[in-house]
């Protein structure tokens, strides 16, 4: 490996999962190279989940390791490999129903500029311009300025999609990892996202996607990986993946849906 | 200096609190509530409700245990009484502080679970507080006769200023009396302290995390944070407020028994926070307020005085009336207190203080005729 040309910034090293006497996932050896989107597709129940819950430390793998950027995470906690520089987007959007579209998107860059803990108790959020202006950018990067100050909970599943997406933009992670992104989405959110991801992109933020919408997989990806039954089957291109026919194999039904991209 | 800065909305609520509580001799007199024994209770009690909001209203873990910290508060002060000087301050002082210590050692091991499992450890530890200082703990609580001054106390520090005097002392702030409406303008001041602390907490970046903890404790361990020690901070604050209302009790009166750390004064500050409405500010107070009136006012109604309020029923009935009425004051002031707590439950479950905002939102609406766009939601600053 010459690390001048790949520069491997998350390498998943052999990892198994066992549930019981179920292989959700077995052998898999995966590395992701430094500003690419790097995405995971196989069909429903393939492990493609449980991969990204052991890289992101909310499930330990039964053997094997996950290392980014030199470092292990397999063992540390969750808020530990956030503050290294991980960041994630939820199949279920995971925020804070309770507070305000720009509270929501304010939280995480006080996880970022303050550290895992800090007692702050003299400063007064409000006083907080720096940090409010960036939460605002960002929100209207993502196409929420005008329910900013609406209560999270009472958002569309898509707009709590694109709100969660924020929360980890305004962290800058190094690597961000999503899990279906565009899951319930209209098509032109659909596309204002990809527009979105892809100007992230740009900015050089490596990212793992998992994703059943091939339009955006095509859209997006540098390079593929094909999860089966707790398996890699295949990894390359996206277009030496759109041909192979094992990968058409593992989909039966919805190989059509590779065809229907071109 | 960012110490005593407060948002402008803060500040004025902080100014009209202030002059509710400091006027409060004169609007509690229509009441009948206008003494200062039950004053005090007032601002005691509403310290000990903020401070339990702080940990409840803001992170979401419910406290059963919190009364432990209360009776720690008030042995405290009272040895502090004893051994040191009958001044307030040093009393008040040692109670936060041992009281903080109290609940870092319960608070660190009841924050290993969530959940019911939280509020059952710290239930477990209040009863076996309370149980430790009714026996086991006799020498320093005084068991079941109650922690009291004597004729005999050491207090160095007064007793190297001035000679002992003939009876027992009370309470002082520099030398001046903390008994009746002085001993009430204290607690009323250490209240309004501690309502400008709670403001500080509820506006700080601290008390947005707390906040992010009560909505969704796993993102925001995605997000970075390290969210056990933020709820621990939260419960060692709670635990100093809540010492400092025991402290508080003893300078009032200075005594200190084992029950003021029973099971039923920890539920009390829970329907206390719950009536006046979780995680807003004033709600605690108002919970408190009307908890302490009826324990106060409805139990000492009896069957004389609703005789005399029901004279305008015609004679027949009369008697039934009153016989029915009867049973929800006097003893039974807890059933109307019940009564109240299942409607607000029920009809209102933001507390007293969602009652507030639903009329605020009616004149806010019949005020200015309906526009497009405004019924946009209020920020939540």
């Amino acid at each position: 490996m010459t690390t001048s040309e790949r520069n491997v910034v998350l390498h998943v090293d052999d990892v198994s999962k066992n549930f019981g006497g179920l292989h959700a996932l077995s052998d898999i050896d995966l590395e992701v190279e430094e500003g690419q989107t790097h995405a995971i597709i196989g069909p429903n129940g393939a492990g493609k989940s449980t991969l990204l819950n052991v890289i992101i430390g909310r499930l330990a793998p039964s053997s094997g390791a996950v290392v980014f950027d030199g470092q292990v995470l397999t063992g540390r906690k969750p808020h530990q490999i956030n503050q290294l520089g991980v960041a994630r987007v939820f199949q279920t959007p995971e925020i804070f129903p309770e507070l305000t579209v720009l509270q929501n998107v304010m939280v995480p860059a006080f996880a970022k500029r303050d550290g895992a803990f800090r007692v702050n108790i003299l400063r007064n959020v409000a006083g907080e311009a720096a940090l409010r202006d960036e939460a605002e950018a960002i929100i209207e990067d993502v196409g929420l300025s005008d329910r900013r100050l609406s209560h999270a909970g009472s958002l569309s599943r898509g707009d709590k999609r694109r709100m969660e997406l924020a929360m980890c933009l305004i962290q800058h992670p190094r690597l961000l990892l999503l899990d279906e992104p565009t899951a319930g989405m209209s098509r032109h959110d659909t596309n204002t996202t990809i527009d979105l991801l892809k100007k992230i992109k740009a900015r050089g933020m490596t990212k793992v996607i998992i994703e059943h919408d091939m339009h955006v997989v095509f859209s997006l990806a540098d390079k593929i990986s094909v999860l089966s039954g707790g398996r890699i089957i295949a990894e390359g291109l996206p277009d030496d993946v759109r041909g192979n026919i094992k990968v058409q194999e593992a989909y039966l039904g919805g190989a059509h849906r590779l065809e229907a991209t071109h | 200096m960012a110490l005593f800065q407060l948002s402008r909305r803060d500040a004025l609520i902080l100014a009209i609190f202030a002059l509710v509580v400091i006027t409060m001799p004169v609007w509690t007199a229509p009441f009948g509530a206008n003494y200062p024994g039950l004053m005090q209770k007032f601002a005691i009690y509403a310290i000990f409700a903020i401070g339990f909001n702080i940990l409840f209203g803001l992170t979401g873990y419910l406290s059963f245990g919190h009364a432990a910290f209360l009776g720690v508060g008030s042995y405290t002060a009272v040895w502090s009484f004893k051994l040191l000087t009958m001044d307030a301050l040093p009393a008040l002082l040692f109670a936060v502080l041992i009281s903080g210590l109290f609940a870092l050692a319960i608070g660190f091991l009841s924050l290993r679970r969530s959940g019911i499992y939280f509020s059952i450890l710290t239930r477990a530890f209040a009863q076996m507080s309370y149980n430790l200082a009714y026996s086991v703990l006799t020498p320093i609580t005084n068991g079941e006769t109650s922690l009291q001054l004597t004729l005999q106390d050491p207090r160095l520090i007064d007793l190297a200023l001035a000679p002992r005097g003939a009876g027992l002392p009370t309470a002082s702030l520099f030398g001046m009396s903390l008994s009746g409406l002085s001993g009430f303008y204290f607690c009323a001041v250490v209240l309004l302290i501690a309502f400008f602390f709670a403001q500080k907490v509820f506006a700080s970046p601290f008390g947005m995390m707390l906040r992010g903890i009560k909505s969704n404790q796993m993102r925001m361990s995605y997000t970075g944070f390290n969210t056990r020690p933020y709820a621990l901070t939260a419960f060692v604050i709670s635990g100093m407020y809540a010492g400092l209302a025991g402290a508080l009790l003893a300078v009032t009166d200075p005594l200190a028994g084992a029950e003021r750390m029973q099971w039923t004064a920890s539920g009390e500050v829970v329907l206390m926070t719950i009536l006046g409405g979780v995680g807003t500010l004033i709600g605690p107070v108002i919970g408190a307020w009307l908890i302490k009136y009826f324990e106060n006012i409805f139990s000492s109604f009896n069957e004389g005085i609703l005789g005399r309020f029901f004279d305008f029923v015609p004679a027949p009935l009369h008697d039934t009336v009153v016989a029915i009425a009867s049973k929800f004051v006097g003893e039974g002031w807890q059933l109307t207190l019940g009564l109240l707590f299942v409607l607000v439950v029920v009809f209102l479950p933001g507390g007293i203080m969602e009652g507030v905002r639903r009329i605020g939102a009616l004149f806010r609406r019949r005020g200015s005729p309906p526009k497009a766009g405004a019924m946009r939601v209020q920020p939540a600053e």
